[in-house]
């Protein structure tokens, strides 16, 4: 049992009926539910949460949400840890072990803090200025770097939570569920409107759930459970709290990441998703993302103790913790008064509150006497004395100006000093989405100006700080989207509050110093006013400069807290006005999502398709090896007990080259082609000419690219007069389709054709082999088989082993093979009707291994193998495809260019190692000059190289500047520091004549 | 017909009957497979009214004009895909007889018929939580409001190309995918379904239990 010393015994939202243990650091504490860790440290009395990133300062917890820039922690252990976790917005549960992250061996003692007493060593642009020097030596310093900076750790064991993520529409998306998104929420939901309401805190209210007040007569708190209560009853609104709208995109295109089980235990998360990320698309945006309260810029103001004036208040009144025993309140604007009043009540003494302007409200300054609480007017904290917590403030009168300290110095004990330097609106959704931002004097600080998008922003957001105006602004704009949409009539009664008077805040940017300590700016990565202004000195007066040479905002936290503070005093260095300072781009995640939320399901087994054909189940008895081949799988070989590749692919070949092989050939494209102009079509997308085509035929084709360059082949049938049935290789499938409809749609748009995609309608078996009209004529009894009647190049319809079935006399292996396509539900039923039958010929399965060594042997080219985009026809010695008299095809323009003609242009040949064991390495390059010194002039490259059990050698196919001139040479052939010596062939290898294919 | 006998669809391997429950119970998604549905795809100039006629009267149901809707009823309709294609439904077995007479029919008319039954396989998809399973890898608005009964779309499913078919208000949708992805988007539905409890029924449990709504 751990005392939680500075928890109050009543108040807050928090359930003191049960108790939940955690660790930080090592250490046992408790909390309850309702609590952060952020909060359930406090509550222990735990402010010194980390070293900072540079000078290893003791860092305190500074805020209470997503604008925290100290609190960073390494949460939960092993495959579940996470790096970087902001403690004030980790929900507390049991079991939660947490630890400081960038600080070795302990947090009260850094190794790495001699960097704070070398800081003159440290200078901004630190890095840039020593370590480029000599640039091989970077690594070095690298190593250490690293070592010493860095924050949390990743997990290296794989992540074994549950994601999800999905896509949503609605017709306004209210991002934060603050007063003024309540408001809008409510407005829109009452009007019939989709909405989505998404807050990233673990209950929604904003403000609400810290701040007092009332509305519409009643506690503030009341009226917010009234409105939670109504907008759960509502079927067409959804509320998801836990829910970070992170990012903004185009098309009012939105980003949520909601932590469905973030806040449980590991154990009792079992088969939820952790996280899910949302994909919205809304009609209408109400941003209603409230403001960040900004720190004042003093001395020592980055000691444990020194935080923002809100949280604080947020810590006293949410979660009935006492931030301190004594604290010091320092502000320049209205809003920590009430923070003061608060914290009072909480039982935090109050010593002071310091206004830097000279006028003060005068009603809440009454209120502060009447509490007690001394208000210094026109005064300032100037330095923050302490070490791993603060202990004394020192409080100095300000001169007129801002820039001079006046009168004695009165030095303050306190453990807490509370600090507001004004607000600023969260304006990152509305900036990524395109808006323009404003400066606003009145607030000193930047808000919405023009819009890109169908959004608005309202309350905080906009710079709209009073709860009456915010509860308005809200109402108005959820009716108003509602509207738009087509429900309701646009208006809203927006729910009454007290309307308050304002008294301007103060801006002063950088409290003068009253001595030589460090004034922090950018918290998290350790920049001080002495940086941003040393870098104006050196020239870096563009803030995209000033960002990247000093690292201010570039932390996880992107400067939610320093940015405008930052570039504030850079103003003031290079004496331009702010808004012609301008600001850094804000760019999605408002706060980091993690991978596992981005990949949502799309993980394992899930991550991309495979797609079987109709054999597959077969292929797996059968112990295949897979090859993907795009998205298919592909048996690669079928390795008979402990073959390796090698040999199964010489056995598979034997068996084709001897007897009969059978291969699973279901993934080539194929697309039925219909109507009058169908063989226009053909003739347009193909070098050669398809007119004279007979029914019942076939012919092999290559299409071009526009520039002439071979994109992919094929061989297509003609099924009848206006009807043709195209094959294309494998990988180009969807690629030819939709470059067929391109050309329909765009250029030809009057021909009369139509396309369907006919790929996995057929499951294609081929058989191939001296034996493989025999098989068939044992399963085909109503075809006539023999050479004459069935030539080669020609289709049949019959049946095969029972089997409806379109029989193709086409070969890719260069023997007699036939394609027997079936319905893809009866193609398991054929291929096992083939092999039962096929038996007595061994029949042998054959994989894409050795079907690329078979058509290699025969110098057939496979397009992506032999092509890579700059190879024509002629280049593979194909000019014979390509249609001298037809007036027009695709790429023939292209091949007419010059270059295309040059006799020097990289050519297929056939290559023969010299030493006929050597299987050549694919991509091998091919030198002009085995001795000359490097850059060897390259002329060429091996396309494809194989062992052959048919030649009983190895060979290769090659591309080679001019080769086709240079059979009988031999040529150095280089990789891997190797170089080889191959004779320059024709690039055929088997039945020259082509007989065995024909016969 | 001994070649019926051996058609195998493309999630057998999954041996979903076996798994397959009578009553689904308090599953907010149940799903099936619909096998060896016929599947025609028909192009045709609907401002050509011979074509649409001569198609009427081979189907008995109309051709929709209106993108992504659907006419026909039981096992016959006709799903929009595009502004001059359609996918006409018919029950299983019924596709060679479909193009026969599509073909008969519009015989000097310019259009193509085309069976594409062997290409895809349908799975039911039905329940309270159907639409949400369908909503994490589609980036179609299916609410009511925007879809519904009568609806379809060419879409993605993960990263699977599907056809939607909404058939009540269940609501029940057909998905017809491509018969080499359906194992991958099984496993992805199955995935997806999960945290809604999951039933799989065998074809004629699906269909009872959608006239048994139709009738509520």
């Amino acid at each position: 049992m751990t005392a939680q010393s500075h928890r109050n015994p009543t108040g807050g939202r928090i359930d003191r009926a049960r108790t939940l243990g955690f660790t930080f650091n090592g250490r046992y504490y408790e909390g309850h539910p309702g609590d952060t860790l952020a909060s359930a440290l406090l509550a222990n009395g735990v402010h010194l949460v980390g070293r900072s990133f540079k000078y290893h300062r003791p860092r305190g917890i500074v805020g209470s949400g997503a604008e925290e820039p100290n609190a960073l922690v390494q949460l939960g252990q092993g495959a579940l840890t996470e790096p970087n976790v902001r403690a004030t917005q980790a929900e507390l549960h049991d079991g939660l072990a947490a630890a400081s992250v960038n600080c070795w061996p302990g947090v009260r003692w850094d190794i790495g803090a001699i960097n704070g007493l070398l800081g003159g060593l440290f200078p901004a642009g630190f890095y840039y200025k020593t370590f480029m020097w000599p640039a091989r030596a970077w690594r070095a310093y690298e190593w250490f770097i690293r070592r010493a900076a860095g924050l949390g750790l990743a997990p290296r064991e794989p992540d074994p939570e549950r994601y999800d993520g999905t896509h949503a529409h609605c017709d306004v998306l209210v991002a934060g569920g603050g007063p003024a998104g309540l408001a809008a929420a409510l407005a829109a939901g009452r009007a019939g409107g989709r909405v989505i309401l998404a807050d990233e805190q673990a209950e929604i209210g904003g403000s609400l759930l810290a701040g007092g007040g009332t509305i519409d007569g009643r506690p503030a708190r009341a009226w917010l459970d009234d409105a939670t209560a109504e907008l759960a009853g509502m079927a067409e609104v959804r509320v998801l709290p836990r829910a970070t709208v992170f990012g903004y995109y185009d098309h009012n295109y939105l980003g949520i990441a909601e932590r469905l089980a973030d806040h449980l235990p590991p154990a009792e998360r079992a088969g939820r998703a952790r996280q899910r990320v949302w994909k919205v698309r809304a009609g209408r945006v109400v941003l209603a993302t409230g403001a960040i309260e900004r720190p004042l810029v003093f001395d020592g103001n980055d000691r444990p103790g020194v935080m923002l004036a809100t949280a604080a208040q947020a810590y006293a009144n949410r979660w009935a913790v006492r931030v301190g025993d004594r604290a010091v309140v320092v502000t320049n604007n209205d809003s920590a008064y009430q923070t003061a009043l608060d914290l009072s009540e909480s039982g935090v003494a109050v010593a002071l509150l310091a206004d830097l302007r000279a006028e003060v409200p005068a009603a809440l300054a009454q209120r502060l006497s009447r509490a007690g609480i001394e208000v210094a007017a026109g005064s300032a904290v100037v330095d923050a004395a302490g070490g791993t917590r603060v202990t004394s403030a020192e409080i100095r009168r300000l001169g007129a100006d801002g820039t001079t300290l006046e009168g004695p110095a009165r030095h303050v004990p306190c453990d807490v000093i509370a600090v507001s330097g004004g607000w600023s609106p969260a304006v990152h959704l509305f900036s990524q989405s395109g808006g323009r931002l404003r400066w606003d004097e009145a607030i000193a600080g930047f808000v919405p100006d023009i819009s890109r998008q169908a959004e608005v922003s309202v309350g905080a957001a906009r710079g709209t700080f009073d709860l009456a105006a915010a509860l308005a602004e809200g109402a108005r704009a959820g009716a108003a989207a509602a509207h738009a949409a087509g429900f309701g009539d646009g208006t809203a009664t927006a729910p009454a509050a007290n309307a308050r008077e304002v008294i301007a805040p103060r801006p002063v940017w950088r409290v003068p110093s009253a001595g030589r300590g460090k004034a922090f700016v950018d918290i998290q990565n350790d920049v001080t006013a002495a940086d941003i202004a040393l870098a104006a000195r050196e020239g870096y007066s563009a803030v995209e400069h000033l960002k990247r040479y000093t690292t201010t905002g570039m932390g996880t936290d992107q400067g939610k807290t320093s940015n405008v503070n930052a570039l504030a005093i850079l103003a003031h260095a290079t004496g331009t006005a702010i808004p012609a300072v301008g600001t850094t781009t804000f760019r999605p995640p408002y706060t980091p999502v993690t991978f596992g939320a981005l990949a949502g399901r799309t993980v394992g087994p899930l991550f991309d398709p495979a797609r079987l054909t109709a054999m597959h189940p077969w292929h797996v008895q059968a112990g295949t090896r897979f090859e993907d081949v795009g998205q298919w799988k592909r048996p690669w070989y079928y390795p008979r007990g402990s073959e390796t590749l090698h040999q199964a692919v010489a056995r598979e070949c034997r068996a084709v080259r001897t007897s009969l092989g059978i291969m699973d050939a279901s993934t080539l494209g194929k697309i039925d082609i219909q109507g009058p102009d169908a063989a226009k079509l053909l003739d347009l997308v193909y070098t050669n000419a398809w007119g004279g085509l007979e029914v019942g035929r076939c012919r092999y084709g290559l299409m071009l690219k526009e520039d002439g360059m071979v994109f992919d082949d094929g061989v297509t049938a003609r099924l009848g007069p206006q009807h043709f049935h195209m094959t294309t290789t494998t990988g180009g499938a969807a690629r030819v389709m939709a470059w067929l409809e391109e050309w329909l749609q765009t250029e030809r748009p009057h021909w009369r054709v139509y396309l369907t995609s006919v790929t996995t309608q057929w499951a294609v078996a081929a058989i191939a082999g001296p034996n493989a009209r025999r098989l068939m004529a044992e399963l085909c009894p109503n075809i006539a088989l023999d050479a004459i009647d069935f030539p080669f190049m020609a289709w049949r319809d019959g049946t095969v082993a029972g089997i409806a079935a379109r029989v193709f006399r086409v070969s890719f292996s260069g023997e007699s093979a036939f394609e027997i396509n079936v319905p893809s539900s009866q193609g398991m039923a054929l291929w096992q009707a083939l092999m039962t039958a096929g038996a007595k010929y061994d029949i042998t399965p054959y994989g894409t291994e050795a079907m690329h060594v078979l058509r290699a042997e025969k110098g057939f080219v496979i397009v992506g193998q032999e092509t890579d985009g700059t190879v024509t026809p002629g280049d593979l010695g194909m000019d014979w495809i390509v249609g001298k008299k037809k007036p027009d095809f695709v790429g023939r323009r292209g091949l007419a260019r010059a270059d295309c003609k040059r006799p020097d242009r990289k050519q297929l040949v056939g290559l023969l190692p010299q030493d006929p064991k050597e299987v050549l390495v694919e991509g091998a390059q091919i030198m002009a000059d085995a001795a000359a010194p490097p850059p060897v002039p390259m002329e060429g490259h091996v396309t494809s190289s194989y062992w052959s059990a048919t030649l009983s050698r190895s060979f290769a196919l090659a591309l080679l500047k001019g080769g086709r001139a240079r059979h009988g040479q031999t040529v150095p052939v280089h990789a891997y520091g190797k170089t080889s010596w191959a004779q320059v062939t024709e690039p055929i290898f088997y039945d020259k004549e082509g007989e065995k294919l024909r016969g | 017909m001994a070649e019926i006998v051996l058609r195998q669809s493309p999630l057998d391997h999954l041996s979903l009957d076996a798994r397959a429950v009578a009553e689904p119970g308090p599953a907010g998604v149940v799903a099936g497979e619909r096998r060896f549905v016929a599947k025609v795809n028909l192009r045709g100039d609907p401002a050509d009214e011979a074509f649409v006629k001569v198609a009427k009267g081979a189907l008995k149901v109309f051709l929709p004009t209106t993108p992504n809707t659907v006419d026909g009823k039981r096992d016959r309709y006709a799903l929009w895909l595009g502004p001059d294609e359609w996918l006409v439904i018919g029950a299983p077995g019924t596709e060679g007889r479909l193009v026969a007479d599509l073909r008969k029919a519009l015989d000097g008319i310019v259009a193509a018929v085309t069976d594409v039954t062997e290409g895809r396989t349908v799975i039911r998809l039905s329940g309270v939580h159907a639409r949400e399973t369908l909503a994490k890898g589609c980036g179609l608005d299916l609410h009511p409001r925007a879809f519904g009964r009568g609806r379809c779309a060419q879409t993605r499913l993960g990263k699977a190309n599907v056809i939607l078919h909404q058939l009540d208000d269940a609501p029940t949708f057909d998905v017809y995918v491509e018969r080499s992805f359906a194992d991958y988007l099984w496993r992805w539905i199955e995935d997806g379904a999960s945290e809604y409890g999951f039933a799989i029924v065998a074809e004629p449990i699906m269909a009872a239990l959608k006239a048994r709504r139709a009738t509520r």
